[in-house]
């Protein structure tokens, strides 16, 4: 047994060559280069905190005089001080949860033909399509939505389900039935969030091991019941987070929303009645907001999406731990 | 069917390929392979890493159908049947000929939910005759009295060698005809490779088993014909004990020898 006194000799000299690195010149990149990433590690979260506190700071005085009427309050009346911000916020969750379930079935299909079943030929350019959506311009969607999509729901939908179906009494399709709506903005988030669930659908189910895939269908299973019982149950967790990633941006997507939901101070309980969501809220008022009470209100407003925003994703996170412990 | 010469008379062919090539685009992965796979016994298939071995085994369960740019010519007879007719579907194919893997692949499941998988497919068995299918499977290899506490657990909570041989009770619980095996024991310790040799030896009475194998030993201790492939064809096929001591082609003889490869 010659070998062992080579590698000792290596790390030696190996050994060696690290201190004097360590002594020399390069050091002081070294330093730099350390001291530059640790920066940037420490600015991103100090941004955040930056951007909560003032947040808080702002949104103070209008918690202090209206406490939790702010949370409770339905009314948002400017000149009378009355700003309860619960129609917004219910409005905010109604459009996204409702966007996120119209847009879950066909991202996840669109992902699993892509992924699993298109022909090798079709697979790119169909996943370039599905990208493609993710780059189109908020103001564009909202644009579109507001000539063809209102429209559309104006003189076919809605008369189609309270006419034809006569569905008028139900309370969720009650109310005048002029556009714009809950389901207007509904349905362009649902547009708008597809491509990003779609992207990070497919990159999960991709990333399933093929021994896991070959392990199904050398046991006799077709495609299908391979998808099901070997892709599908590799990918739960990271479906779970691509759905969070879509929910997350529904809620704060602003310019579409704006343009199509309405802007009405309703309490959302009906899909063909205009709505507002907070995100819409602050980009009509706060450019002319009238006194200190009225602008604290909407950073408190603020406050509010960030911290829905924040406990979506804490709850994702959870979610997506809990989904890979149970395996 | 005429160059290479194989004692065993076609009439108990369980596998046999006739003329059997494979392109992967523009690679010519197997170049008119002609081999019979003897009914019940160990075939061992050797050769150099990239001679085509696995290739020949994945041909036999059609895994790699649907690959992009796969090109073959030829034919493939399990029991005499064609297995690219049209009346053969795929998934009932692969329920009669199991594979087992380099690397262990259990499902994220139980270990029984791992067994039962294939019998629950096939509708094979139903409610308690799952149990016991189960357990028959884990027996014929050699892995009840280790596991039969502990079914619930999830199968990666088990050793590599165990794993392995779960894999192969997944397989045998849908009574295949065949099992082929890829370097199966290539991941595992010795004494785990010799526990599933000792499985194979006592499996091949009632399945034909096809082992891919780059351990020459291996081969020669668990087969009774082995097949030397070199860069897509079929050197040489014959009873393991003769190929092993008395090669007729000077490359088989190389190779055995440890010249290449």
């Amino acid at each position: 047994m010659a070998a062992p006194p080579i590698p000792s000799f290596a790390t030696d000299q190996s050994r060696a060559r690290e201190s004097s690195r360590q002594r020399g010149v390069q050091s002081i990149g070294d330093r730099l280069y350390g001291g530059w990433i640790t920066a940037s590690a420490l600015v991103i979260p100090a941004l955040l905190l930056l951007v909560a506190v003032v947040i808080a700071i702002s949104a103070w005085p209008a918690v202090q005089s209206l406490g939790w009427r702010l949370l409770t309050d339905t009314t948002w009346d400017v000149p009378h001080a009355r700003f309860g911000l619960l129609p917004a916020l219910l409005g905010t969750l109604a459009s996204s949860v409702l966007a996120l379930t119209l847009a879950t079935p066909l991202a996840f299909g669109a992902a699993i033909f892509v992924s699993e079943l298109a022909p090798p030929r079709l697979r790119r350019p169909v996943a370039l399509l599905i990208d493609g959506l993710a780059a189109i311009p908020s103001v564009v969607y909202g644009l579109w939505a507001l000539v063809v999509l209102v429209p559309w729901l104006r003189r076919d939908v809605m008369p189609f389900v309270r006419d034809t179906l006569a569905l008028g009494n139900v309370p969720l399709f009650a109310g005048p039935a002029y556009g714009p709506s809950l389901l207007a903005a509904a349905l362009v988030l649902t547009i708008m969030i597809l491509p990003f669930i779609a992207a990070v659908a497919r990159e999960v189910l991709q990333a399933v091991p093929r021994s896991q895939r070959e392990a199904a269908l050398a046991l006799g299973a077709t495609r299908w019941e391979m998808i099901r019982d070997a892709v599908l149950p590799n990918a739960r967790a990271g479906l779970v987070g691509a759905m969070i990633l879509g929910l997350g941006r529904a809620l704060g997507e602003t310019m579409a929303v704006t343009m199509v939901i309405g802007n009405a101070h309703l309490l959302p309980t009906s899909l063909f009645q205009p709505a507002y969501t907070i995100a819409s809220l602050l980009a009509n008022q706060f450019a002319e907001a009238s006194g200190p009470l009225h602008v604290s209100a909407l950073m408190a407003a603020a406050g509010v999406l960030l911290a829905v925003t924040i406990v979506v994703n804490g709850f994702a996170r959870w979610l997506v731990r809990r989904t890979e412990q149970q395996r | 069917m005429t160059a290479p010469l194989q004692d065993a008379s076609l009439a108990d062919a369980h596998v046999r390929l006739d003329a059997w090539s494979v392109w992967f685009a523009s690679t010519h992965a197997l170049d008119a392979v002609s081999l019979v796979v003897p009914r019940g016994g160990v075939t061992a298939l050797i050769g150099p890493s990239g001679c085509g071995k696995s290739t020949v085994l994945r041909s036999i369960n059609r895994l790699d159908d649907g690959q992009a740019g796969l090109r073959v010519t030829g034919r493939i007879l399990l029991d005499n049947v064609d297995i690219h007719d049209a009346s053969i579907d795929p998934a009932s194919l692969r329920r009669r000929i199991g594979m087992v893997f380099q690397r262990s692949n259990p499902f994220r499941r139980s270990i029984l939910e791992n067994v039962v998988y294939g019998p629950r497919l096939h509708g094979l068995a139903t409610g308690d005759a799952l149990a016991a299918v189960a357990e028959r499977a884990l027996r014929r290899a050699a892995l009840w009295e280790e596991v039969k506490d502990r079914l619930g657990e999830p199968a990666t909570s088990l050793s590599g060698g165990q794993q392995q041989r779960l894999c192969i009770a997944r397989a045998l619980a849908n009574e295949p005809d065949v099992l082929l095996l890829d370097e199966p024991t290539s991941a595992l310790d010795p004494g785990a490779t010799q526990r599933i040799e000792e499985l194979l030896y006592d499996l091949r009475t009632d399945v034909t088993i096809v082992i891919v194998t780059h351990n020459l030993q291996q081969a020669a201790r668990v087969s009774d014909h082995t097949a030397f492939l070199l860069d897509g064809r079929l050197v040489e096929v014959d009873a393991t004990r003769r190929l092993f001591t008395s090669p007729r082609d000077p490359r088989t003889e190389a190779y055995i020898t440890g010249r290449f490869g």
